[in-house]
């Protein structure tokens, strides 16, 4: 109980930080990189709920997040649909997508699962490249809303947003982690065989896991057409999405919601600095040498490290 | 759609497919024999082709750049089978890491192609490239027929040493009982690798024959997941008549919906076709 | 005549052309103490892995209680009150020994049996857990190591906590899948004790054992199986005089 309570102070002091920022700072590239961080803490959260918690590895986060972005154009285009609609039929389709892949494979091995991840990824790449009402390959262009008067701009709006997503990540990947869903979740990993003979529902506990984690990619998603003003196929599944979901988990740790955390916001911030100084392809290789390094020598993730540095002895 | 398009069409397929069976049989091995969830094979393949153009530019044939290059890759593939087992397959979470680790180098291997040869575009010449052989309405592109022999002539080999060769035979028996194998006095880990090591010197060839059959960019890996994975697993892993089935059904499948929908939805028939394999018959057509 | 706690009937199971049981047909009446034995290969393991729901689609019937629960998953079998230990230990390596235990009694004893618990989430329901894990630890003498990861036991330790987690489900039925193979003498008659003890509480125990002295001392009731078939039935006396089992066994 303790726990949570200092989590929701963290948590409201954050929103009020990001708050105020709309209100203080003048320099609009605070809010694009900034958006683009919690964007990513919002989607390697998600994916570690899968990934780090069920031990199943999603290597199609860009299908969620690119179906996400486009399902919200969609209804945006056709209907002028406010943003909360747009965000509930973005998380409910993609969450849809989590459990039929799952339905799909679940009861095979988990590198079955895997391997249909990349299969949806391509295939709804394909679906959205033939789909002329969102304007095919080559995209389509989008006018944001006029911004409610407390933000300065409807960008600004949706940095703020996108906070809150971040937070409504980390609360549920927190709940899951801590709750006997978890507990339940970490079992089936290690054994699903004894796991499931000990009553734990493995095939449920990973569908809703799979649902839960789809739903949230979609939600990372969402609001991309609205931030860029335009959307187009290549980008909205671009592989950094599907390898950053990936590597910041790991990089961060996949044991606790920290570790995405803080592999976005380190992945994130340097991805940033990188693409801006040097080039966005040396940016993408290094993040790969990064994941490759981590799941070599570091499997723990940087939260890994640091426990092992406060308790060298290995307990708790 | 008539149906001299349509058989056109399924011809074009089954020499496509027999080059699809080409580089998807180290993946068959890999995957389907040893268990190895190896998502870099097609980046191999890429690798292999840029291989093959590399030496092209030296004037060297295609072919011959693809045989000269599998020892490289047979070491190659020893020694990441090596590693990957040391760091790897010993650890209880193994599952989720080593995905990760193949697939960290699949994406590793890409971009260090996109800095070295850029995202053009790359080509190889050679006399048989774009020629085709006439037979009275259908134009068969020589490359094709090429790829085809060479591909055939590649599985077939390796069927004939999985079943005929001691090494063979305890390779195949290492996927069913590695403790009776390990009993009879043969070391299961080293023919592991040495497997591995054999599926890896494929993608030297096979990657040559990539670069025969279409122009190579180095992205081109993520498509031939698809591809490669759908072959190995509807042909029922580990079973290498079985891939040249499969590869034949992909081509032909591929084939026919390039020519009734277009190239745009090409890319999805692979992946279309595994998900309804998986959901249908995960064991494949041969598979146990 | 006590009813059948559990009736298998006419159960085989084939692995591709490999006949692991044909047609094997078994009662366990409530309370009893039932072992079986037979030679590597016989098929003990597969006929438990049918019992337990592991293996399933495969000819026969499985009745628990009278519950048909031939088509039911392995964790809805369990919390009908059947519970399995494995003969390779398969320990939640990650896990502590405390949060081994705390997973069936989650997800069996507190959230089936006795639901009241499943609604609180607060610091008392875990208090609860963890009192009864180190409860159930302490009678496998494991409770010194329990905030340990399960990755550090050792063999011997391992199989305790198979036993262990097999318990924390409150099991009506218990199968044990050769739960003592490495312990010692002294190891083995303080299992057993533990288990008569079990069997006193009215838990119907079902051993799978190579142990002799162990399944013939426990044993009310012994089956041996050979090449996936039934083929000796009796009291443990009977058994060990029955000239067909001994040539299973030694060949003779």
């Amino acid at each position: 109980m303790r726990g949570w309570l200092k989590f929701g102070i963290g948590a409201a002091a954050l929103l009020g930080i990001a708050l105020a920022a709309t209100q203080a700072v003048d320099n609009e590239y605070f809010f694009f990189a900034g958006y683009v961080v919690l964007q990513f803490i919002v989607l390697a959260t998600a994916w570690n709920i899968l990934g780090g918690y069920a031990g199943y590895v999603n290597f199609g986060s860009a299908a969620f997040f690119g179906i996400g972005a486009y399902v919200a154009v969609a209804l945006f285009k056709a209907f002028e649909a406010p943003l909360a609609a747009q965000l509930a039929a973005a998380m409910a389709v993609t969450g849809l997508m989590g459990f039929a892949v799952g339905a799909l494979t679940m009861r095979l091995r988990g590198v079955f699962f895997s391997i249909a991840t990349v299969a949806i990824a391509v295939i709804c790449e394909t679906l959205v490249v033939n789909w002329a009402f969102v304007g095919g390959a080559r995209g389509t262009a989008v006018l944001q809303p006029p911004a409610p008067a407390l933000f300065g701009s409807y960008t600004r709006m949706l940095f703020v947003a996108m906070a809150l997503f971040a937070v409504l990540a980390v609360t549920v990947a927190r709940y899951i982690e801590t709750s006997w869903i978890g507990r339940g979740l970490r079992a089936l990993r290690d054994s699903e065989e004894a796991a499931e003979s000990l009553g734990v529902p493995t095939l449920n506990l990973k569908l809703f896991a799979a649902t839960a984690s789809g739903a949230l990619m979609g939600l990372a998603g969402a609001p991309l057409a609205l931030y860029m003003n335009y959307i187009e196929p290549t980008s909205a599944f671009s592989l950094n999405y599907a390898v950053s979901a990936l590597a910041m988990p790991i990089v961060g740790g996949t044991g606790s919601w920290l570790g995405p955390v803080i592999g976005a916001l380190l992945l994130g911030s340097t991805q940033q600095i990188v693409t801006v100084t040097v080039s966005s392809e040396l940016n993408v290789l290094v993040v790969g040498l990064l994941l490759v390094a981590f799941v070599v020598m570091a499997p723990q993730g940087i939260v890994g490290l640091l426990r092992r540095l406060a308790w060298p002895r290995g307990a708790k | 759609m008539p149906l001299e398009l349509l058989i056109e069409a399924v011809i074009a397929g089954v020499l496509l497919g027999c080059f699809y069976a080409a580089v998807s049989v180290g993946l068959s091995v890999v995957f389907g024999l040893l268990d190895v969830p190896q998502i870099a094979h097609p980046a191999f393949l890429v690798l292999g082709a840029y291989g093959a153009y590399l030496l092209g530019t030296w004037g060297v044939d295609p072919l011959l750049a693809g045989a000269l290059l599998t020892p490289l890759f047979f070491l190659g593939g020893l020694g990441v089978y090596r590693f990957y087992h040391a760091v790897f397959e010993q650890r209880s979470d193994a599952g989720l890491r080593s995905l990760a680790f193949f697939f960290g180098i699949a994406f590793v291997v890409e971009v260090a192609l996109i800095l070295a040869f850029g995202v053009d575009q790359r080509m190889v010449e050679a006399p048989y490239i774009g020629e085709s052989l006439a037979l009275g309405e259908l134009r068969l592109p020589i490359r094709m027929l090429v790829a085809f022999g060479v591909a055939l002539l590649l599985t077939v080999t390796l069927a004939l040493y999985l079943s005929r060769t001691f090494t063979g035979r305890a390779i195949k028996a290492v996927a069913q009982d590695q403790t009776a194998l390990a009993l009879m006095g043969a070391d299961p880990v080293r023919i592991k690798q040495w497997a591995f090591g054999i599926a890896t010197g494929t993608c030297a060839l096979a990657g040559a024959l990539l670069i025969i059959v279409q122009p190579v960019e180095p992205g081109l890996g993520r498509l031939y997941i698809g591809r490669t994975f759908c072959v190995a697993v509807l042909a029922g892993l580990g079973s290498m008549p079985g891939t040249l089935a499969a590869g034949v059904i992909l081509g032909v499948a591929e084939s026919v919906v390039l020519t009734s929908l277009g190239a745009s939805w090409a890319p999805a028939v692979a992946f279309g076709l595994l998900l309804v394999v998986l959901a249908i018959r995960p064991a494949g057509l041969f598979g146990r | 005549m006590t009813a059948a706690l559990l009736d298998v009937q006419s159960v085989s199971k084939r692995f591709g052309g490999f006949a692991a049981l044909t047609d094997v047909s078994l009662g366990v009446r409530t309370g009893e103490r039932l072992g079986i034995i037979g030679p590597n290969g016989s098929g003990k393991t597969t006929l438990i892995n049918c019992i337990c729901g592991a293996l399933r689609g495969h000819p026969g019937t499985i009745v628990f209680d009278g519950h048909d629960v031939t088509g039911l998953a392995p964790y809805q079998r369990t919390r009908l009150g059947i519970a399995r230990s494995f003969q390779i230990p398969r320990p939640f390596a990650s896990m502590s020994l405390l949060e081994n235990v705390a997973v069936p009694l989650e997800y069996v004893a507190h959230r089936v049996l006795a639901p009241r618990h499943a609604k609180g989430w607060g610091p008392l329901a875990a208090a609860d857990i963890r009192a009864e894990a180190l409860a159930i630890l302490d009678q496998m003498g494991l409770q010194a190591g329990a905030d340990a990861p399960a990755a550090t036991l050792t063999q011997v330790g391992l199989r305790k906590l198979e036993l262990a987690r097999a318990m924390a489900a409150r099991p009506r039925l218990l199968i044990l899948d050769e739960v003592m193979a490495g312990l010692s003498a002294t190891e083995v008659d303080e299992v057993l004790a533990l288990l008569f003890a079990l069997s006193g509480r009215g838990v119907t125990i079902l051993m799978i054992e190579h142990i002799m002295r162990a399944i013939m001392r426990f044993s009310e009731r012994v089956v041996c199986l050979d090449a996936g078939r039934v083929m000796a039935e009796g009291t443990p006396a009977a058994i060990a005089a029955d000239p067909m089992v001994r040539r299973v066994y030694l060949g003779a």
